[in-house]
């Protein structure tokens, strides 16, 4: 068991993110961490930025981690994996979905929306290790587009190799019984997507 | 077995297993969840009232009757209750009673940064800094005791970092407090503060701070790890667990109670180091009280005084200051240059019935004095509507003012529940010394900015249960306004009309624009998306100008004019029609006009 795993969640108000970090503070649990989570969202209306701080360790102090010590950044909306770069350690891992949601000032032309190849390409330069999972697209087809979240969480659960019961239980805690399959189906998919990584 | 628990949710299971059996409350960022929470429990009677004093004035009757009682309310909140904090701090109570004051450094949802631990020196009254939910579990128990052992109001001062953070707590048990006395106290030289009664309780107070700067010594939420003696830290709430994860070597002293604080236990401390600094947020309250002893100490020389801490921070100034060495800098990634990201600032959601509004209130070109809420929001581009917001309440009262000062008229807009808080006195100003107010009561049914707590115009209590909805417009005609008019917010044309109207009179009017906030659930059912007909957009952009994030530009061009055309996303639009009336195309369909087979996303 590693000493410290720091994530770092970022999307978009009304992405699941507050959820995605609560079935990931019932794992850290669960396998038998310290868990420490924070949320980050200001005046966040739906269209705002949101983060979560989830903190796994022996024994966690600060609820926020520190610059340069995130060991997994999870963005659910594209631009957002570019905004807290600062805060990645070295060889950091970054799971991002590839969806984007387009900012008010860029509908009023106050902004750019950066292109993907443009995204790649940065955050290469910081990391080596980044993989785009296409979590919005996934869920869509699934019929659900509000369970990108869970295939982002999939994904990284095949990465992190934790026993499958571990999540399961996680998922039981946190997302209603009508939708439970739905979410179960889509962690599967995530999994399924790390069998051939697209590094 | 540990549940992992945010710091609300921690407070309102201390309460609850402190036998507490009342609480009252205004919401407030950060301290909305804590009487959510609490109303859970069994056996406890929980409300939310219409502003923080009389939420200190409720709890306070329920302590003098006997009961544990709690009042929640963020920082700016104790500004409201200040008066009842004062005097129940002079009378004290028959049974324990605890403030809790939210504290939002960083500012994260608030208008101030205000530090309240001034306030309980201010009062001498006791306060305690939970630094993670455990304590924060456990202090609320601990102050209950401190209340009834020194006969003093106790505050519990958390601050975003900790209400919201989630951190494990092992759970205790309900002791149950029933009232030690039979009948309402009749102790009218403790409770009724005329001046002859009130001397020899000032009295009272200061001796019983000094019996608290005692127990201080030995309470032991302050309790000191020896490590290394070259540097040593006194710290209080969240700057502890910094303090723990950037210095790991240095020894602690960390202050459960930031006031009083144990003077002796400071003076020990710093004998044995070499070198004493003060971490805690915001004002150097601990470092200043500190030096007053005539202990040589230093702190925000070294650590901001304004924002919140963060690991980052703490460590930065650390090592600018040279408690640490320079080479306790975290290796960091080389960052690509990067393009300034398109920012996502707060904006009023797809369907917000205020942004019909600030449509209409902008076309009069009036001042438009703002208060706190959603609508707030209203200041943001493209709206650009208010001109001032300082605190609950203060909008019609500083349109009142302003309106007289410059003998014109003024647009104060307020939300529903800010008009129960504090908007009430300041419309009797306005119609009792009469100014050309037009004030705007922006009704949305509900306390929408805290995540929809229900208000004294709902209809519903805080348990869920049916009571009287008070009737806006009646009591606005009761204060003796007589130009008053309900508008659907949705309704743009009825709204200007009005507005139109009333911008001609010399009297003062009032406006109840009403609409149901569209995050209601049940308004949630009834969205019903609306799409645009490429045919006949041209791309003139003024439904943009709503600032509604469910429209922007599409790939189209429109071949004439060279202009982007609009789309709207079906996801994120709610069917309030603001752009279809507004359109000046009239390219925009109405609910009424439209296909849904059409448009509606494949579900």
């Amino acid at each position: 068991m590693k000493q410290r795993i720091n994530f770092l969640l970022a999307g978009v108000g009304g992405q699941g993110v507050l959820t995605a970090s609560n079935i990931l503070s019932a794992v850290g649990l669960a396998v038998g961490y310290d868990v420490k989570k924070s949320e980050v969202h200001g005046m966040s209306q739906r269209g705002g930025n949101v983060t979560s701080h989830v903190r796994w360790g022996e024994k966690v102090y600060a609820p926020l981690i520190g610059g340069g010590e995130v060991d997994f950044l999870m963005a659910f909306e594209a631009v957002e994996s570019l905004r807290y770069l600062e805060m990645l350690r070295p060889e950091a891992t970054i799971i991002a979905d590839n969806h984007q949601i387009i900012p008010i000032t860029v509908t009023d032309g106050a902004a750019s929306y950066p292109s993907q190849e443009a995204i790649d390409s940065w955050l290469r330069q910081v990391t080596p290790h980044v993989f785009w999972v296409p979590g919005m697209a996934i869920a869509e087809k699934m019929g659900n587009a509000r369970v990108a979240n869970i295939v982002l969480l999939g994904f990284l659960a095949a990465l992190l190799r934790m026993p499958d019961d571990v999540w399961h239980n996680a998922l039981v805690r946190w997302v209603p019984k009508k939708v439970l399959a739905l979410n179960e189906e889509a962690l599967a998919a995530g999994r399924a997507l790390n069998k051939a990584p697209a590094e | 077995m540990k549940t992992l628990l945010a710091g609300n949710e921690a407070i309102a299971r201390g309460a609850w297993e402190a036998g507490v059996t009342f609480a009252s409350g205004y919401p407030g960022t950060p301290s909305t969840e804590i009487l959510e929470n609490f109303v859970r429990y069994p056996h406890v009677y929980a409300e939310w009232a219409p502003n923080e004093k009389v939420a200190l004035d409720a709890a306070i009757g329920a302590a003098y009757a006997g009961q544990r009682s709690l009042a929640t309310m963020k920082h700016v909140g104790l500004n409201v209750a200040a008066d009842a904090f004062y005097y129940v701090s002079m009378t004290g109570t028959e049974a324990g009673l605890v403030i809790i004051s939210a504290d939002d450094p960083q500012m994260h949802s608030s208008q101030n940064e205000q530090d309240n631990r001034n306030f309980a020196r201010f009062a001498r009254v006791p306060c305690l800094d939970p630094s993670d939910s455990q304590e924060a579990k456990d202090m609320i128990v601990a102050a209950y005791n401190l209340s009834e052992q020194f006969d003093t109001p106790v505050m519990v001062r958390p601050t975003t970092r900790i209400s919201h953070s989630f951190t494990q707590v092992e759970m205790g048990e309900r002791v149950e407090h029933p009232s030690p006395i039979k009948r309402f106290p009749r102790n009218p030289q403790k409770y009724v503060m005329v001046p002859a009664n009130a001397r020899p309780r000032h009295q009272f107070i200061e001796e019983r701070l000094k019996k608290l700067e005692a127990f201080a010594e030995t309470f032991p939420g302050n309790r000191v790890e020896w490590r290394d003696l070259d540097l040593g830290i006194v710290t209080n709430g969240i700057a502890y667990q910094y303090a723990r994860e950037v210095f790991p070597e240095a020894s602690i002293l960390k202050l459960g109670m930031s006031f009083p604080i144990p003077i002796q236990m400071v003076a020990d401390f710093a004998r044995r180091v070499q070198q004493l600094v003060v971490l805690e947020e915001l004002d150097p309250f601990i470092e200043n009280l500190i030096r007053l002893a005539g202990i040589s100490v230093k702190g925000k020389s070294i650590f901001p005084l304004c924002g919140e801490f963060s690991p980052n921070i703490v460590r930065e100034c650390g090592i600018k200051a040279g408690l640490l060495p320079p080479e306790a800098t975290l290796p960091r990634v080389d960052l690509p240059e990067l393009p300034s990201l398109p920012a996502r600032p707060p904006v009023l959601c797809p369907g917000c019935p205020h942004r019909s509004t600030f449509w209409a209130v902008k076309k009069m070109h009036l001042p438009v004095n703002g208060d706190i809420g959603c609508y707030t929001l209203g200041v943001v581009p493209p709206l650009s509507t208010i001109d001032t917001t300082g605190c609950m309440g203060a909008s019609i009262g500083v349109a009142h003012g302003a309106s007289k000062a410059r003998g014109k008229k003024h647009i104060a807009v307020i939300g529903d529940s800010t008009f129960f808080h504090t908007g009430i006195p300041a419309l009797v100003n306005v119609a009792y010394n009469h100014s050309q107010v037009i004030t705007i009561i922006m009704d949305n049914r509900v306390t929408a900015m805290t995540g929809d707590q229900p208000n004294p115009g709902t209809g519903k209590t805080l348990q869920g249960n049916k009571t009287v909805a008070i009737d806006i417009a009646a009591v606005v005609k009761a204060i003796g306004i007589k130009h008053v008019a309900e508008v659907d917010a949705y309704d743009e044309k009825a709204l200007e009309t009005t507005l139109k109207a009333f911008k001609k009179l010399e009297e003062p009017s009032v406006i109840i624009a009403k609409r149901p906030c569209a995050l209601l659930p049940e308004v949630r059912k009834t969205y019903e998306p609306l799409h645009i007909n490429p045919e006949r957009c041209d791309g003139c952009g003024v439904c943009l100008q709503t600032g509604c994030p469910a429209l922007h530009h599409s790939i189209e061009i429109h071949e004439a004019s060279g202009r982007t055309k609009v789309e709207i996303d079906p996801l994120l639009c709610t069917g309030c029609e603001l752009c279809a009336q507004v359109c000046p195309q009239k390219a925009i369909s109405f609910r009424t006009q439209t296909d849904q087979q059409s448009y509606y996303p494949q579900l």
